[in-house]
């Protein structure tokens, strides 16, 4: 066993340990509220762990794709040939960084859940299984599997909603899984065809890849149905206008499935349209970026305008993710370096930042009961600690240099105007919007007349002070110390199809 | 050739059929929970016998009936649903009627119908050995004769049975007065050896109403009228038995008479298969969603699945052998899981209604509370039938669309995919009455039966080895599809390259 093959080990360990809890939670009893919490915690301590470690163990000057783990699934079988379907992990820059913002957030979450009372076994079960999933998507390089955790790391969602949910959780569970599922409907289609049309009698991507580049995919293939792919996709990314499910979903979600589900699910969408439209079909790509392009500003205006108007913590947060997925989406529109660098820094960034915001507001409301920011002031006198958490989220979201924000940013703005300088000055015409609709919420929410009403609020638990920690120490250093994360990024990015430097 | 052996699995069933009726016509008091248990241990010895047949050479019995491994395929799976069936009738039947003995009868005579339907070569044995399925049903479903929902059902489904079997004849005489045989070869050669200025309009004709016939059995759309009443009147593990064997039977009967004897003309029938697809999974799923009684809503919800499963056979038209087998294959495996789950889930409720006499959606509000292995058992089988992952339904529909796919039927599989979109719409609202209401009237935990209890587990492990792990399942569905496709075979002297 080499040593690249052990650490595809440990890739599949931080796929198949959230698994593994599930399972063993399932055989807990129901009873053992402690226990339960225990087993996830330490869960998400280790996925933590393993993802840190596949993050700094991810060589950049090695192979694009490191810690390959491949075994057969079926092969030889009617219309699959050599290496059919195989259980094939492997990390690249793009998902080495979208794995540390995984095992990040998941243990945050984990860690968030702990005052969870009401059917907690059965609410981490469904935890953890979509976490497998999130994990899974991540390093398939299986068309087969990709699909397969993709589908995985939604399907949890609607009980998660559904029973664990605050406002209009019923409806805001169902929109959010029918949304998503019917997003993944294009994305069978388009599998479908795929394999068909390349007719190698595999779901190996990166031998699907090849076809793609080499034009045995068509370039009217492409062009037909690189809009499925990335529609399909996008409907995870929020990309207007199929994002309407993303503020109705936030605002009925628990804490921790809001944290994971800004944070980290809403990435998968971008990360497909990575894997399954720019990768896979670069003419494709080529030809229908431009649209895109429109698509993300529209959603980026869109979103922070929405959030100027609302009232709703979560609802604010859930178009700000709008707007924010909107960036994502004009980086990958760019087709340069910079900018997919950037959008690929923006999901990182959004992803930590938006989960502190849900975890901020979780712990407000769950003492409050209300997330209306008309009833709230003054809250820094009770809560100061809750109030540096959520400023420190809050000014990451505006872009705030030394933060995370402000380095994805950056990068995609400058992406952006290298192609489109239009659309860059809308971006920051976004961006400008989002300082608008955050510091209206600190002024009415943290300072202002204080409401008698919120005396006896408490600060922030030991426990979230730890779960809010971690994030902010991943914002921070994301902010000031970056080349990490871009040099892994940019290394994968160079070798995307169509990329120009 | 005349060898007897190939006849022992049914010798078995067939026997022990006779057996379980004698049993109770001299022993009136028998326990008629212990009639189900033999039941299934004559399904249990049927299964093993017909495990002897798996990698034997192919070979026909006077050119009417092949024993091959697709008709092994279709004799384990007969076997299997029996064993399930019998097991989940149990305390059902033994709380509602007297005599039940032919009911197990004729559980086991209906199974031997399902494996000649699979293995007939010839015209006239497919037509005996779907009546004897279809008989069977007709008393099956009417079962509970004080209930006067059973009898409407069952009057309906014979009356609309002899009316599409009466269809299935004439198109076979049609056939057989052009081709002049009766044997799937000989109709294959026949046909194959006319010159190629065009097909005789009898001919067409006769394979409209074949398919029409045929449609009736597995309820495609617009032949499905009698469906819905049908499940809802019949027993509920009588209802379990239509939406599996039976649906399997008429595919198996499908895939051999479409994929062997009338392969050559495939131009004729390929399209209007492929319509009927897109008709039947499309009118399936749109009227499930206004369904309030749950049989009701898993008949149309068993319609959806038969417009999936009918585009495999299309497929078979319009690919050549290896497209065929790849169809196939793909199908077979899809008829297997949909098997699994579709008994998962009539376990599950079976369980419920004997303890709760109800057979509306929001007779199940509040299970998980109340039953919660249960709950996850009918999530688990309503997942599956949707296509989410780790359930047999995603790995089997990824390989049976991906097998149909070519480039006449991409629509179509597009359509279903849709589809199967629509479906988890209404499967969302049964789970939702599980998981997000509170139990109306007695909310204390009950037990279930341990035999239900215990074939829930088995199968909950099927449904997740086929949808993790579908490499087995995919390779035996291969060897059962490889008969119909391979050179020596009926199509294979059929195909003009």
């Amino acid at each position: 066993m080499t040593f690249d093959e052990g650490q595809g080990y440990v890739v599949l360990a931080t796929m198949a340990i959230p698994l593994v809890a599930a399972f063993l939670l399932v055989l807990t009893p129901g009873s053992q509220k402690m226990a339960v919490r225990y087993i996830s915690v330490v869960t998400g301590a280790l996925v933590c762990a393993l993802s840190i470690y596949i993050f700094a163990a991810y060589q950049v000057d090695g192979a694009e794709v490191q810690m390959k783990l491949r075994w057969v699934w079926i092969e030889n079988t009617a219309f699959l040939g050599e290496n059919g379907i195989t259980l094939y992990f492997a990390v690249d820059g793009i998902s080495a960084t979208m794995a540390l913002l995984t095992g990040v957030v998941a243990f945050a979450g984990a860690l968030a859940s702990w005052k969870l009372d009401y059917r907690n076994k059965d609410f981490y079960i469904l935890y953890w299984t979509l976490l497998a999933g999130v994990f899974g998507t991540f390093f398939s390089y299986d068309l087969f599997f990709f699909f397969f955790f993709y589908e995985l790391a939604v399907m949890p969602l609607y009980l998660l909603i559904g029973v664990w949910g605050s406002t209009r959780k019923e409806y805001g569970a169902a929109k959010l899984m029918l949304m998503l599922v019917g997003g993944s409907v294009l994305i069978w289609i388009g599998i479908f065809a795929t394999f068909h049309e390349a007719n190698l009698g595999t779901f190996d991507l990166q031998q699907l890849w090849a076809a793609g580049n080499d034009g045995t995919l068509s370039p009217t293939f492409q062009k037909t149905f690189f809009p499925l792919m990335v529609i399909g996709c996008g409907v995870l990314a929020a990309l207007w206008p199929f994002h309407t499910w993303s503020p109705d979903g936030h605002m009925a979600a628990p804490t921790a499935v809001s944290m994971v589900h800004a944070g980290v699910l809403m990435k998968l969408g971008a990360f497909g349209i990575i894997r399954l439209g720019i990768q896979l079909m670069p003419i494709g790509a080529e030809f229908w970026m431009p649209g895109l392009m429109v698509l993300g500003v529209i959603g980026a205006v869109y979103g922070a305008i929405a959030a100027l108007t609302q009232r709703d913590f979560k609802l604010i947060s859930g178009y700000s993710s709008v707007s924010h997925m909107g960036y994502v989406l004009m980086g990958l529109a760019t087709m340069n370096e910079i900018g997919i660098t950037g959008a690929v820094l923006q999901m990182f960034s959004h992803g930590v930042m938006t989960a502190l915001v849900f975890l901020m507001i979780g712990a407000l409301y769950d003492q409050a009961h209300t997330r209306d920011i008309k009833d709230f002031g003054g809250i820094a006198k009770v809560m100061p600690l809750w109030v540096i958490f959520y400023a420190i989220a809050g000014l990451a979201n505006v872009g705030l240099p030394g933060l995370s924000g402000f380095t994805a940013e950056f990068h995609i703005f400058v992406g952006t105007f290298r192609t489109y300088p239009v659309f860059g000055a809308m971006a920051i015409f976004a961006a400008a919007l989002a300082a608008a609709y955050m510091l209206r919420m600190f002024g009415q929410v943290f300072f202002g007349p204080f409401n008698p009403r919120w005396s006896d609020l408490k600060d922030l638990t030991p426990l979230e002070r730890l779960s809010g920690g971690i994030l902010i120490a991943a914002i921070v250093v994301m902010g000031v110390w970056w080349a990490p994360f871009t040099d892994r990024i940019s290394a994968t990015v160079t070798h995307l199809p169509g990329v120009t430097g | 050739m005349r060898d007897y052996t190939i006849f022992i699995p049914e010798y078995i069933a067939a026997g022990a059929a006779i057996g379980i009726i004698g049993i109770e016509l001299f022993w009136p008091n028998f326990r008629k929970d212990r009639l189900a248990y033999l039941t299934a241990l004559a399904a249990v010895a049927w299964f093993v016998a017909g495990l002897f047949f798996i990698g034997k050479d192919a070979q026909s019995f006077q050119g009417i009936i092949a024993s091959d491994d697709f008709t092994t395929y279709f004799r384990l799976m007969a076997a299997g649903i029996v064993f399930a069936v019998s097991l989940m009738s149990a305390n059902y039947m033994r709380t509602r009627t007297k005599t039940a003995a032919e009911y197990y009868g004729l559980l086991l005579i209906a199974g031997c119908g399902m494996v000649y339907m699979a293995a007939a070569t010839e015209l006239i044995t497919a037509y005996i050995s779907l009546e004897l399925l279809s008989f069977s049903l007709y008393i099956l479903v009417g079962y509970l004769k004080r209930d006067n929902r059973s009898s409407e059902a069952s009057l309906k489904y014979i009356l609309l049975g002899a009316f599409s079997s009466a269809m299935f004849l004439y198109g076979m005489s049609l056939v057989y007065g052009v081709t002049g045989s009766t044997t799937y070869s000989g109709i294959a050669a026949a046909l194959s050896a006319r010159d190629q200025a065009g097909t005789d309009p009898a001919v067409i004709v006769g394979f409209m109403l074949i398919l029409t016939g045929v449609g009736f059995k597995v309820s495609a759309a617009p032949f499905h009228m009698w469906a819905p009443d049908a499940y809802e009147g019949a027993p509920l593990p009588v209802t379990a038995f239509l939406s599996t064997l039976s649906k399997a039977a008429g595919f198996a009967l499908m895939l051999r008479l479409f994929g062997t004897a009338i392969i050559v003309d495939s131009v004729e029938w390929r399209w209007a298969i492929l319509c009927l697809a897109a008709l039947t999974m499309t009118i399936g799923n749109l009227i499930a969603i206004q369904q309030s009684n749950l049989k009701r809503l898993l008949a149309y919800s068993s319609i959806g699945q038969v417009g999936y499963m009918l585009i495999s056979i299309a497929a078979i038209g319009y690919g050549d052998a290896q497209g065929g087998i790849n169809a196939t294959s793909g199908l077979l495996i899809h008829i297997m899981g949909y098997v699994a789950s579709t008994l998962l889930l009539f376990t599950a409720l079976t369980a419920v209604y004997n303890r709760t006499g109800r057979d509306d959606i929001a007779g199940l509000k509040g299970l998980a509370e109340t039953q919660p292995f249960l709950a996850l058992v009918i999530t688990c089988a309503l997942f599956s039938f949707a296509g989410l992952p780790f359930f047999a339904g995603f790995a089997t529909k990824v390989l049976m669309f991906q097998g149909a796919t070519t480039d006449e039927t991409l629509w179509v599989v597009a359509l279903g995919v849709l589809n199967s979109f629509i479906s988890l719409y209404y499967y969302l609202m049964v789970i939702r009455q599980m998981y997000l209401f509170d139990p109306v009237g007695d909310s204390t935990r009950w037990k279930m039966n341990p035999v239900l209890g215990g074939l829930a587990v088995v199968l909950v492990l099927g449904v997740l080895f086929i949808g993790m792990y579908p490499g087995p399942a995919f390779s035996w569905s291969e060897d059962a599809a490889k008969p119909l496709f391979e050179a020596g075979s009926a199509s294979g002297l059929a195909r003009v390259p």
